[in-house]
């Protein structure tokens, strides 16, 4: 699915620079659950932010669904994340001002499908995550978990290979974390590559596998048994 | 791109965007139309005084001078001071061959009479003309015709009256052409009714041939007033001195006796109204201009402090597979689409004011504007500028979210 060889981003400060990734090693094959861990300023968003073409890394190698990404215009780069890429934020990022369902059928506008076509699919996806009843709500009539699920239905919208999200419980409580969880797993149980960013060792653990990160490089990086999130919902 | 324009689903994300931020859109709006609804209004309202010149002007050859006697003020050649002068018919022989630059000399006769009709009376200023008075000073013929060489040389009893008259003496929607009227006790027939253009001086309510007038009011060889036209290029203050000079010599008259002579030539007058009007057509294009750009700021303004929330949008829309181009395109749609509707609201508003202008003080003889108005030219003009302006300023977010990386417009906040 990916292959990331001796990837090395380093941002500028001021006169000199914070070199953030060292040489990273990462190749993640289709349909794995992976969580990247690590301290505060370790340097896990800027790994999922270069994988998601939303950054670009300054050296090194990468290559998703057999295509390198380098010297990428930004004209393909946005038609690849339309493509391949579902994005899953901490603070969810949605259009303040459109609806629920205008927000999930965004990815597809960008597709070029048709208007009813694709508030069709969009509510296809909203009803998958529960918030069939919700369609015509505004982000802030939203409350923090049901407003993820709305990210979670657009990641899904255009039927990405992989879904990459950066601390998608962050912003959360525990319970709702969970709930979270559980639909991610579901997807990934239907055969969606996930990679996420966490802080939590229990949200890790419901993954299949953990690579953590310091200073720079990976670490470690070790499957584990997944734990299920319904049985806490 | 013309498919794009067409289509449904861009007018709907257009509409959403702008009806969705509401206070952005309706300043934005109130900026860009507020300037044109000024721009419109100011230009329309300095047309109208410019129309309304231009009517009360065109008749009257602007190179022409009025003279009329008055009153000695200086003793001279044995005259007392206090003596009033009498300008005579060979005055007019005399200054067309003895000053250089004369076109036309036309003598009138003026004087008030009380004129009435069945029960229907009033006192009013009457001249005794020549036929040649309506070359120089057109008069806009409402009925009839005016005084001709047949009326002059039988005399006749015939008068041309004003609007003015007219009203005073006939009922409404009367026919007035070929009808007696009474002045001062003798009948006259109406030949014609004019319409009244004002331009300064007593008003003229009713003119008579010459003759009949000399006849009538037994009046000799005597002139009221002389109405002189210079040639084209000819100074006309130049030709008033030269023919002032000239009548005081005549009626013995010492040179520095100014209230002696009276008089005012247009050719001044024009000037000043001409000084008047270019200066008041330079500041309403500075105004307007001047609030339009202010307008266009305010627009600025109110955009580049959404440019933070837009640039977020933005980083969203390119997260999820928006290109720069259709990030772009749809601002420009924006921009131009809103420009476009506030600026044709200002063209209506705009329009609408110059009617109700035009309703309120553009109306009647002494009406200080008519027909304001503005050319389609400008009207364009103004919303291209609009547009444009609108339009740069709304790329301003639209290239600072396109030509950072995605994720730093995300991280906008
Ligand atoms: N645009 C940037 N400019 C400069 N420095 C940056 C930028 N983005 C990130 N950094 C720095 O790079 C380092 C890694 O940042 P990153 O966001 O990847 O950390 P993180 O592991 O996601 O941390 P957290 O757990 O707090 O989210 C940090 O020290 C951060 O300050
Ligand atoms: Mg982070």
């Amino acid at each position: 699915m990916l292959k990331i060889h001796q990837l090395h981003k380093s941002y500028p400060i001021g006169d000199s620079s914070l070199h953030v990734l060292k040489g990273i090693d990462l190749s993640v094959k289709e349909g794995e659950m992976v969580a990247i861990m690590g301290s505060s300023g370790s340097g896990k968003s800027t790994l999922l932010n270069i994988i998601g073409m939303l950054d670009e890394a300054d050296e090194g190698e990468y290559i998703l669904d057999g295509l390198p990404i380098k010297d990428l215009t930004e004209k393909k780069a946005a038609v690849y994340r339309n493509k391949f890429l579902g994005f899953i934020f901490q603070s969810f990022n949605l259009i303040n001002y459109k609806t629920a369902l205008e927000n999930v059928a965004l990815p597809l506008y960008y597709q070029g499908m048709k208007r009813a076509e694709r508030q069709e699919l969009a509510m296809f996806h909203l009803e998958k995550v529960g918030l069939t009843d919700w369609a015509k709500h505004l982000p802030k009539e939203l409350s923090g978990g049901q407003n993820q699920r709305v990210a979670i239905a657009r990641a899904l919208a255009a039927n990405p290979k992989l879904l990459l999200a950066d601390e998608p419980t962050g912003a959360l409580d525990t319970k709702t974390s969970y709930e979270i969880m559980a639909f991610i797993q579901q997807l990934n149980d239907e055969g969606k590559t996930i990679l996420m960013v966490t802080h939590e060792e229990d949200i890790a653990n419901m993954c299949k596998r953990i690579v953590r990160l310091r200073d720079g490089i990976i670490m470690e990086d070790t499957k584990v048994t997944q734990v299920r999130a319904e049985q806490y919902v | 791109m013309i498919k794009f324009l067409l289509e449904k689903d861009t007018w709907q994300e257009v509409f959403d965007s702008l009806s969705k931020n509401k206070l952005r859109s309706i300043l934005t709006m109130v900026g860009v139309w507020w300037g044109i609804l000024l721009l419109i209004g100011l230009l329309g309202s300095a047309k109208g005084v410019e129309n309304n010149f231009n009517t009360r002007f065109q008749n009257y050859a602007t190179n022409s001078l009025f003279i009329f006697s008055g009153t000695t003020t200086i003793p001279f050649k044995g005259y007392q001071e206090g003596r009033r002068i009498k300008l005579k018919l060979d005055d007019v022989e005399k200054i067309k061959k003895n000053v250089i630059g004369v076109e036309y000399v036309l003598p009138s006769l003026r004087g008030q009479i009380t004129a009435s009709r069945k029960t229907l009376s009033g006192g009013f200023g009457l001249n005794g003309e020549f036929p040649f008075r309506d070359a120089l000073a057109k008069k806009n013929l409402l009925w009839g015709r005016y005084i001709n060489q047949n009326d002059i040389n039988d005399r006749k009893k015939v008068i041309v009256i004003s609007e003015d008259v007219y009203k005073q003496l006939f009922e409404k929607g009367e026919y007035p052409i070929g009808k007696l009227i009474k002045v001062d006790n003798l009948n006259f027939i109406v030949i014609g009714v004019f319409e009244v253009v004002n331009v300064g001086g007593p008003p003229i309510e009713a003119d008579m041939p010459f003759t009949t007038f000399q006849q009538v009011y037994n009046r000799g060889n005597d002139i009221d007033v002389l109405t002189i036209t210079g040639d084209a290029d000819f100074d006309i203050n130049q030709l008033d001195a030269d023919v002032k000079l000239l009548l005081k010599n005549i009626h013995d008259i010492h040179p520095d006796d100014n209230r002696a002579l009276n008089g005012f030539n247009l050719g001044d007058r024009f000037e000043q109204l001409t000084g008047f009007i270019v200066g008041m057509q330079f500041l309403t294009w500075f105004v307007g201009i001047a609030t339009l750009i202010a307008g266009v700021f305010a627009i600025g303004g109110i955009l580049l402090i959404s440019v933070k929330e837009r640039t977020k949008e933005i980083g969203i829309r390119r997260a999820l597979g928006a290109t720069p181009y259709l990030v772009k395109r749809q601002i420009i749609v924006e921009a131009v689409a809103i420009s476009l509707i506030s600026g044709l609201l200002g063209i209506i508003s705009g329009g609408l004011i110059l009617i109700l202008v035009n309703k309120f003080v553009g109306q009647g003889e002494d009406a200080f504007m008519r027909n304001p108005s503005v050319s389609i030219g400008m009207v364009f003009f103004a919303l291209l500028i609009v547009i444009l302006l609108g339009t740069l300023i709304g790329l301003i977010p639209a290239f600072k979210a396109t030509s950072v990386k995605p994720i730093d417009a995300l991280r906008e906040e």
